[in-house]
């Protein structure tokens, strides 16, 4: 699949899938299922073990708990969801708190240090993306799907959604954000996948 | 595509010759495009079978999915000598070489044997002793995957054991397991293995799930756990 010269499949006539309502990106499958794809087993995070932690650098902490969670400004999200393995979900609805409201309770505002950032979850996984791609209503940290709590599986009681982006940049069971004044692999990163991706460019792996 | 093999009713196994092949790590897997004359393009991924050692070519070895777009192609239309467009080798976390040492539990349900596959004729390839257990279930004894293969493999005497489970229909005289993995299945497995260094799990989502969580109960770190999940397609 280097370039775009596709080689034309003998026989292949495609279309035997019901068509999604509204294009989607090159590569991708319409799914109405919610796949789970995680590399180990699913953690298991209760909602009072649950503890969201942002690094504010030179030794400071802001933590918000999941009651702080919850006493905070909930927005409905109604998105798209890309994953790398081929599935698009359409028309998903979540529910949370757009990254920025714990950037500014932090207190940091505009001033952010560093122009990119390290989201990492319970069990350790971790995933980088550039800070701008998470203001202005790009990135929430969420506690529902379909209206009801997030299930463990799925990254519950609470997740990151990034839906812009591939859907492994979205962490489950998130846990904490550094942030990097340069850019640095997460865990997929590190082992193949690309370092922004985004669906619409198809930027699933390494050199695409 | 140098060449077809029948594996059971719903699975094929297809070798590719590659133009330029790459060494791979056990439990890798390849992407497939296939692109129709007007340009629509379906892609999905396959897990290699074969081991690193087999240069050249790899098998991609695929179960056929009802209403599926990718899988019926390749049962129903693919020949050898036809082209197909493939990318990979793809992934890392899902992958073991005897580098890594054991013991090695692997768990396989249905066609989640394949990269687990990869895994064993490496470990046979390089005469690697790590002592291995694949406890692998199926729907019935047709649908066992490489069964003569995993026959010599385990006779072979060189510390790796099968354990098969049948989960619908049950052979006459069989003493083996006849459920789904369990719990109890799980921690009976594992204590024959004593200590286990590595863990990995490949199959449909509710499969793993039961299979990874039962790991973690039994006291195994998560860090010595991967998993392989797939499923599922709900607009087929």
């Amino acid at each position: 699949m280097e370039g775009n010269v596709a080689v034309l499949s003998r026989g292949f006539s495609g279309f035997r899938r019901p068509q999604p309502p509204r294009e989607i990106p090159e590569g991708q499958y319409y799914e109405t299922g919610f796949p789970v794809l995680t590399y180990g087993p699913t953690e298991r995070v209760s909602q009072s073990d649950w503890k969201f932690t942002i690094d504010l650098g030179e030794g400071g902490f802001k933590s918000w708990t999941w009651d702080d969670l919850m006493a905070m400004p909930q927005t409905d999200i109604h998105t798209d969801i890309h994953c790398v393995t081929k599935w698009s979900m359409l028309d998903s609805d979540w529910k949370g708190v757009d990254l920025d409201v714990f950037f500014e309770q932090a207190g940091l505002g505009e001033n952010i240090a560093g122009d990119y950032l390290m989201i990492r979850s319970f069990g350790g996984y971790t995933t980088n993306l550039p800070v701008a791609d998470v203001r202005g209503g790009k990135a929430y940290i969420v506690h529902e799907f379909g209206g009801e709590p997030i299930t463990q599986e799925h990254g519950g009681p609470v997740r990151m959604i990034v839906p812009h982006l591939y859907f492994w940049k979205s962490a489950k069971w998130v846990e904490s954000i550094r942030f990097m004044d340069e850019d640095a692999p997460g865990f997929w990163e590190a082992n193949g996948y690309h370092m922004y991706g985004d669906p619409w460019k198809e930027q699933r792996y390494w050199g695409d | 595509m140098e060449s077809i093999t029948v594996e059971t009713y719903r699975v094929k196994t297809f070798r590719l010759l590659l133009p330029l092949w790459q060494p791979f790590r056990p439990g890798m897997h390849y992407d497939v495009r296939l692109t129709a004359p007007d340009g629509y393009q379906a892609q999905r991924s396959y897990s290699i079978a074969t081991g690193p050692e087999t240069r050249n070519v790899v098998d991609l070895t695929v179960e056929t999915i009802e209403g599926g777009e990718v899988s019926p192609y390749f049962h129903d239309i693919v020949e050898v000598g036809d082209q197909v467009e493939v990318r990979g080798p793809i992934g890392g976390p899902f992958t073991w070489d005897g580098s890594m040492g054991g013991p090695l539990l692997l768990i396989g349900g249905g066609s989640g044997i394949v990269p687990l596959m990869s895994m064993l004729r490496h470990r046979n390839s390089t005469a690697c002793l790590v002592p291995t257990l694949l406890l692998y279930s199926s729907r019935s004894p047709g649908n066992v995957i490489y069964s003569d293969e995993l026959d010599a493999l385990s006779a072979a005497g060189n510390g790796f054991e099968v354990e098969h489970t049948f989960t619908r229909k049950i052979p006459d005289g069989w003493n083996g397991f006849a459920r789904r993995v369990d719990v109890e299945m799980i921690s009976e497995v594992s204590d024959r293995l004593g200590i286990i260094g590595r863990a990995f799990i490949c199959g449909p989502e509710g499969f793993v799930e039961t299979a990874a969580n039962a790991l973690v109960n039994a006291g195994i770190a998560s860090e010595r756990i991967r998993t392989e999940r797939f499923g599922p397609i709900g607009t087929r």
